[in-house]
């Protein structure tokens, strides 16, 4: 059994970047609990010569040129934004 | 008119005879949901000045040489991007955007074809969910009872076709999200190949699972959307580059000969007695049809959902990282600093289910953890991927229900997110390995609830899941079925 602190989830939601409620943490605990306890279903199966599957395809390093194309103009990639100035995305300061 | 009485071939026919117009058609459409859509709740946005306009210069260009999806009235999943067209994945964070800059792929297909886009469809937020009560801002509602679920994620989709409030639609797949709402709407849902249709502009949950796929009232109508979406795509650098062969082709071959697999592990414990007695009922109508069926094992079956809730969760944390505050969608109003205004802007924009996925997804790929939960569930999906491998050297389909259950009821499950999870054993094993499956109407519950039967096949084969299916169509009526809803008779 796999038990998940609370300060496990406040971790964990740090590198998340969200910011959870007290009672949040409560819930979240409890159910990332059961559902990792469910997962160590997985543990009864013996994989140590098994390759892992990333992606179905026969797939490898798709790649093409590098060249600039036409996309989305600079006017239009802003018209959706929270904040602007100048022609940028403005976000709140991060030095003092 | 109602939507309902025609094929897709029937309305083309008609078309071109001048008997209805495409404007005919589109009225029909917003007047069913003018009609119905307060009780089924299947749209978020509607899209009827602009869809009404271009009907009408769609009648005055219309010729001979039109494609068969000409003119007609289509819904689109919320999660795919539509250029000017408000696209909110039913999520907070992204309520306010309401223009757009592109159209994903397949929309760019659909317009070639020139569809007439209805409006956008309700879903579980960003596609996470089965039920689709995890929307954040409606409950939409099963048509052949309003007090049941439609099944989810891509529950408006399936809901919207079986209402008749359009013609077909497009859905998305990561776990079963189409096939499952199919299944509990009475409607056909086919959830393709990973990698046969782009993923270019559908807002991404899981990349290694997702998949788009069109939702439709009878098999041929299928095929005949899926052909317009699929083909290799230079923006979707995992979409294959495969031969697309025409599909209405597997119309002209019956099943007999055709070496079917039942998993035994299909219809095992925990499988609704009504749902396993309706798949029963539809092998012995293949056996009639000249079909063979075999038990077989997936051995693995048992483990998929554990593997499938650790990859979907982890890809889905990184994916959805995106969603700060800064490009596009919501940012908190409370002055903070930016880290503050990323955790805020993130907490105030996702709701319940998506930030439990977002929490799972960061510890599974966590430091310390990553080999114990993310690594070990890649390898358990190889051997899921094997067990079908296995079983399709001497099968040429699988078939076994599409859900344990038929619908239940709004808010039933909704506060027990595990047993959720465990509700999708019969469809998340095929997104693992990558498979085409499709569900299709097999009969009634007691309390008149639709049946699915899902029959899966092997990579890019999905030409003979459609004759699978057209077979048994053409045997039955349970795709004649329309839900009651308002004033219907």
């Amino acid at each position: 059994m796999t038990e998940i602190s609370k300060e496990q989830v406040k971790h964990v939601a740090n590198l998340a970047r969200l910011a959870l409620t007290d009672e949040e943490v409560e819930t979240f605990t409890q159910q990332l609990g059961d559902i990792i306890n469910y997962a160590e279903l997985l543990n009864e199966l013996d994989t140590d010569n098994v390759e892992p599957t990333t992606h179905v395809l026969d797939l490898k390093n798709v790649m093409r040129k590098d060249e600039p194309k036409e996309w989305i103009k600079k006017e239009d990639a802003l018209k959706n934004a929270p904040d602007q100035k100048d022609g940028q995305f403005r976000v709140p300061s991060i030095l003092e | 008119m109602s939507l309902f009485d025609y094929t897709l071939k029937e309305l083309q026919e008609k078309l071109h005879n001048n008997e209805i117009t495409v404007s005919d058609l589109v009225e029909a459409s917003y007047n069913r949901i003018n009609e119905v859509d307060g009780q089924v709740k299947a749209f978020l946005t509607l899209n009827e000045e602009e869809a009404k306009k271009q009907a009408k210069e769609l009648d005055e260009k219309i010729d001979s040489a039109a494609s068969i999806l000409y003119g007609m009235p289509i819904g689109i999943k919320d999660n795919i991007v539509t250029k000017g067209l408000r696209t909110t994945c039913a999520s907070q964070i992204l309520d306010n955007l309401n223009d757009p800059l592109y159209d994903a792929t397949v929309i760019q297909k659909l317009n070639k074809e020139n569809t007439v886009n209805i409006g956008k469809l309700n879903m579980d937020e960003f596609a996470m969910g089965s039920s689709t009560e995890n929307s954040s801002y409606e409950n939409t509602r099963n048509p052949w009872n309003t007090d049941y679920v439609p099944g989810g994620s891509s529950g408006g989709s399936a809901a919207a076709v079986a209402a008749g409030e359009v013609f077909f639609s497009l859905g998305s797949d990561t776990g079963g999200s189409i096939r499952q709402p199919a299944a509990f709407c009475g409607v056909v849902g086919m959830k393709p190949t990973y990698g046969l249709v782009s993923r270019f502009g559908l807002v991404a949950f899981a990349s290694s699972l997702d998949q788009i796929g069109p939702i439709t009232r009878t098999v041929e109508d299928n095929a005949h959307l899926l052909q317009a979406i699929v083909g290799h795509d230079n923006m979707d650098s995992t979409s294959a580059n495969v031969d697309v062969p025409n599909y209405s082709d597997a119309f002209k071959e019956d099943v007999k000969g055709l070496r079917i697999a039942v998993p035994k592990e299909y219809l095992q414990e925990g499988v609704d007695p009504e749902v396993k007695e309706a798949v029963l009922a539809a092998l012995k109508q293949y056996e009639e049809l000249g079909a063979t069926w075999e038990e077989v094992s997936l051995p693995h079956s048992k483990y998929a959902v554990a593997a499938y809730y650790l990859l979907a969760a982890s890809e889905a944390s990184a994916n959805l990282a995106r969603f700060d505050g800064v490009r596009y969608g919501k940012r908190t109003e409370k002055n903070v600093d930016m880290i503050d205004m990323f955790k805020e802007s993130r907490a105030e924009g996702f709701g319940d289910e998506v930030k439990r996925r977002i929490m799972l997804g960061t510890f599974a790929l966590s430091s310390g953890y990553y080999d114990a939960y993310y690594k070990k569930a890649q390898k358990v999906r190889t051997l899921i991927k094997n067990d079908f491998e296995k079983i399709f050297d001497e099968y040429d389909v699988v078939i076994g229900p599409t859900t344990p259950t038929p619908a239940y009821k709004i808010g039933e499950k909704i506060d027990d997110p595990l047993t959720m999870y465990t509700d999708d054993v019969l469809t998340t094993p095929v997104n693992l390995a990558g498979l085409p499956g499709m569900s299709i109407p097999c009969g009634f519950s007691g309390n008149g609830l639709p049946i699915g039967l899902q029959i899966i096949g092997r990579h890019f084969d999905e030409s003979t899941i459609y004759r699978t299916a057209y077979a048994y169509e053409q045997a039955t009526d349970h795709h004649k079925k329309r839900p009651n809803l308002g004033g219907d008779k």
